[in-house]
């Protein structure tokens, strides 16, 4: 509120000045600020071309390209069980996640389904993934606005996480553990208990977050009213996660588009908040946060016995045909849309990363806020560069 | 096993998206060319290039209100790409000389031309996502649907400089993701992928085929450890 407050009290003044006929208001010009390529609020290396009217933003232009490698060709010379090593390195966070859809889609033009056992454990690690990724979202968007303890507290606990992921997987970042058909490995002895105590310290850190983050008073300073975004301006750009719901719009593909994962056999609720302003956008994470570690816990005491895999042929050729398929993944709908010719490998294939659209909001939302609340935004929409740029 | 379930699934009739392919047939009207439903997946709807600013305006007041993505696809098949490493990647069907068999058609909802665009909306009271694809005519011109739906601002912007599909009436066409002074347009098929050429792709090795007396021997064990699997826990 304080950003609107103070901007009428700004117009109020020189409104006053001009009526007076004395110009207080110094010559601002136009001046240009480049926000990165390797600011922290990035993650990855994004620039933010700004231009400045004395401490308020006129335009706000994102540049990247930085990192972009090109993933659509190179997914198109690869075959299926290639991609997904690449596909793992788009949201670098969550990688697991990434790679669920794909194999989804390319299930669904094979007409294969994977067990239930394979859709329970992917579930579970879905689910480990989206906390590991959000926990460091919490404690990083502390750093953004000036508090350094909470990203030790992230960086701490979120190691517990990627420890149980990796060990299923073998892999603390990139897993390259799902399958056409079902998973690569079970999941090993002991494995269950240990994942249930980090579920319970991984609500602890919640609670920690609440305490450091929600309730402090400079932290809802910075960020309330904040880089507000209305629900039909997010869906319009097709935002995504966590800021499509802080608009207050009640949408989670979980829930709405399941494809057929285990989200539907246990209790859980997708989390809104009306606001659309930088604080709601962190308060509904937090939420998704500790619901993701009880949908885990239910899932872990539920997983039914059987094999992993579907019998599907070793070499794997895709069946012509358009498939599209998407996840909530921690960062939002990420979709692929793969188009095959009955080949070893995709004809093409099309990423829809949720930070993409995301971050294209940026000139919209940015227009005319100050200099420091960029930095709140910009660490609130929350983005990875790998998932922009691909 | 999991082929007997998805078949029953496939014959349970889609009436969410039945409906709704009807509703939009006739929204829709001349526009329309094209359409294909897959039960329980998704719709496509094919419109002509002229009506695609306005088919979208008509789809968003059915309620497709949620922007998913834009993008392009180029059918040709081109000698670079895929096809260029065929001697590696085909090494499995060695015996039979064919050359690989280049196939032309376009995918759901058919096309008459190399390129063609295509957007994905969702309607969130529906709960029901679709897709609509346009051709793209010689002139690689088409109209901007950002009036529309503000997010395809920069999905056109990428389409344009992977594609090079200029579109009518958006005023920022810069590239998003290339150096300016680039050249060419990556995602088309005639695009080449400079790291094949420089040294032959080690992936293939993946798919070696087992050598024939061991395939027997080989299924025997995996099938023995699935069994053993799906058994104990």
């Amino acid at each position: 509120m304080t950003a609107t407050s103070d901007r009428e009290q700004m117009a109020y003044v020189s409104s006053q000045a001009a009526d007076a006929r004395v110009n207080v208001e110094l010559d601002t010009g136009d001046m240009t600020l480049n926000i990165g390529p390797q600011h922290p609020a990035t993650h990855g290396t994004l620039r933010i071309a700004c231009q400045l009217d004395g401490e308020q933003v006129v335009v706000a232009e994102p540049i990247m390209g930085y990192m972009h490698r090109g993933y659509e060709k190179l997914c198109e010379v690869r075959t299926y069980p290639q991609c997904t090593t690449l596909i793992n390195r788009i949201d670098w966070l969550g990688s697991f996640a990434n790679e669920v859809p794909f194999i989804l889609a390319a299930e669904r033009l094979m007409e294969v389904e994977a067990p239930p056992r394979a859709q329970w454990i992917r579930t579970i690690l879905f689910e480990l993934s989206r906390v590991a990724n959000l926990a460091l979202f919490l404690g990083d968007m502390g750093v953004q606005i000036g508090a350094l303890t909470p990203v030790f507290f992230a960086f701490r606990d979120r190691e517990r996480v990627l420890n149980q992921i990796e060990e299923v997987t073998g892999g603390r970042f990139h897993p390259n553990f799902d399958r056409i058909g079902g998973l690569k490995d079970d999941i090993p002895k002991g494995w269950i208990e240990e994942t249930h105590s980090v579920m319970v310290k991984m609500r602890t850190f919640c609670d920690e977050m609440e305490d450091l983050l929600v309730g402090n008073e400079i932290f809802q300073a910075r960020c309330r009213g904040v880089g507000v975004i209305p629900p039909e301006v997010a869906l319009g750009y097709g935002l995504s996660g966590a800021n499509l719901r802080a608009s207050g719009v009640d949408w989670d593909l979980r829930r709405d588009a399941n494809p057929g994962l285990a989200w539907d056999q246990v209790d859980w609720r997708v989390w809104t908040h009306p606001d659309g302003d930088s604080f709601a956008r962190y308060w509904v994470r937090l939420q998704e946060t500790r619901e993701a570690t009880h949908i885990i816990d239910q899932l872990l005491d539920g997983i039914p016995s059987g094999p992993i895999m579907a019998k599907v042929p070793r070499i794997i050729k895709v069946p012509a045909g358009e498939a599209y398929l998407s996840t909530e993944n921690p960062l939002g709908e990420m979709g692929y849309y793969i188009v095959s010719k009955g080949d070893l490998g995709p004809f093409r294939v099309k990423i829809r990363t949720p930070s993409f659209n995301n971050i294209s909001i940026v000139p919209w939302v940015m227009k005319g806020v100050y200099v420091p609340d960029v930095i709140t935004i910009l660490g609130s929409l929350y983005f990875i560069l790998g998932d922009i740029d691909r | 096993m999991t082929d007997e379930t998805s078949t029953e699934e496939s014959v349970l009739p889609d009436e969410k998206r039945e409906a709704l392919l009807a509703e939009l047939s006739e929204s829709l009207a001349e526009n329309l060319v094209e359409s294909h439903l897959r039960p329980h997946e998704d719709v496509w709807l094919r419109v002509t290039a002229e009506s695609w600013q306005d088919s979208i305006r008509t789809v968003k007041s059915t309620g497709f209100d949620y922007f998913g993505f834009l993008s392009a696809i180029d059918w040709d098949i081109a000698p670079e790409g895929r096809y260029e490493d065929t001697e590696f990647d085909s090494g499995l069907d060695e015996e039979d000389d064919e050359p690989v068999e280049i196939d032309k058609s376009t995918g759901y909802g058919g096309g008459a031309s190399r390129f063609q665009i295509l957007a994905q909306f969702y309607s969130l009271s529906r709960q029901v996502g679709l897709i609509l694809k346009t051709d793209v005519g010689e002139d690689m011109t088409i109209d901007t649907i950002r009036d529309v739906f503000s997010g395809a601002d920069w999905h056109e912007r990428e389409a344009h400089e992977m594609f090079g599909i200029s579109f009518r009436g958006h005023p920022t066409l810069q590239p998003l993701y290339l150096p300016t002074e680039f050249e060419g347009h990556p995602l088309r098929k005639d695009f080449p992928l400079l790291a094949r050429h420089v040294k032959p792709w080690p992936g293939v090795v993946d798919i070696e085929e087992i050598p024939e007396h061991l395939e027997a021997q080989l299924e025997a064990e995996v099938m023995a450890a699935f069994e053993a699997n799906g058994g104990a826990s």
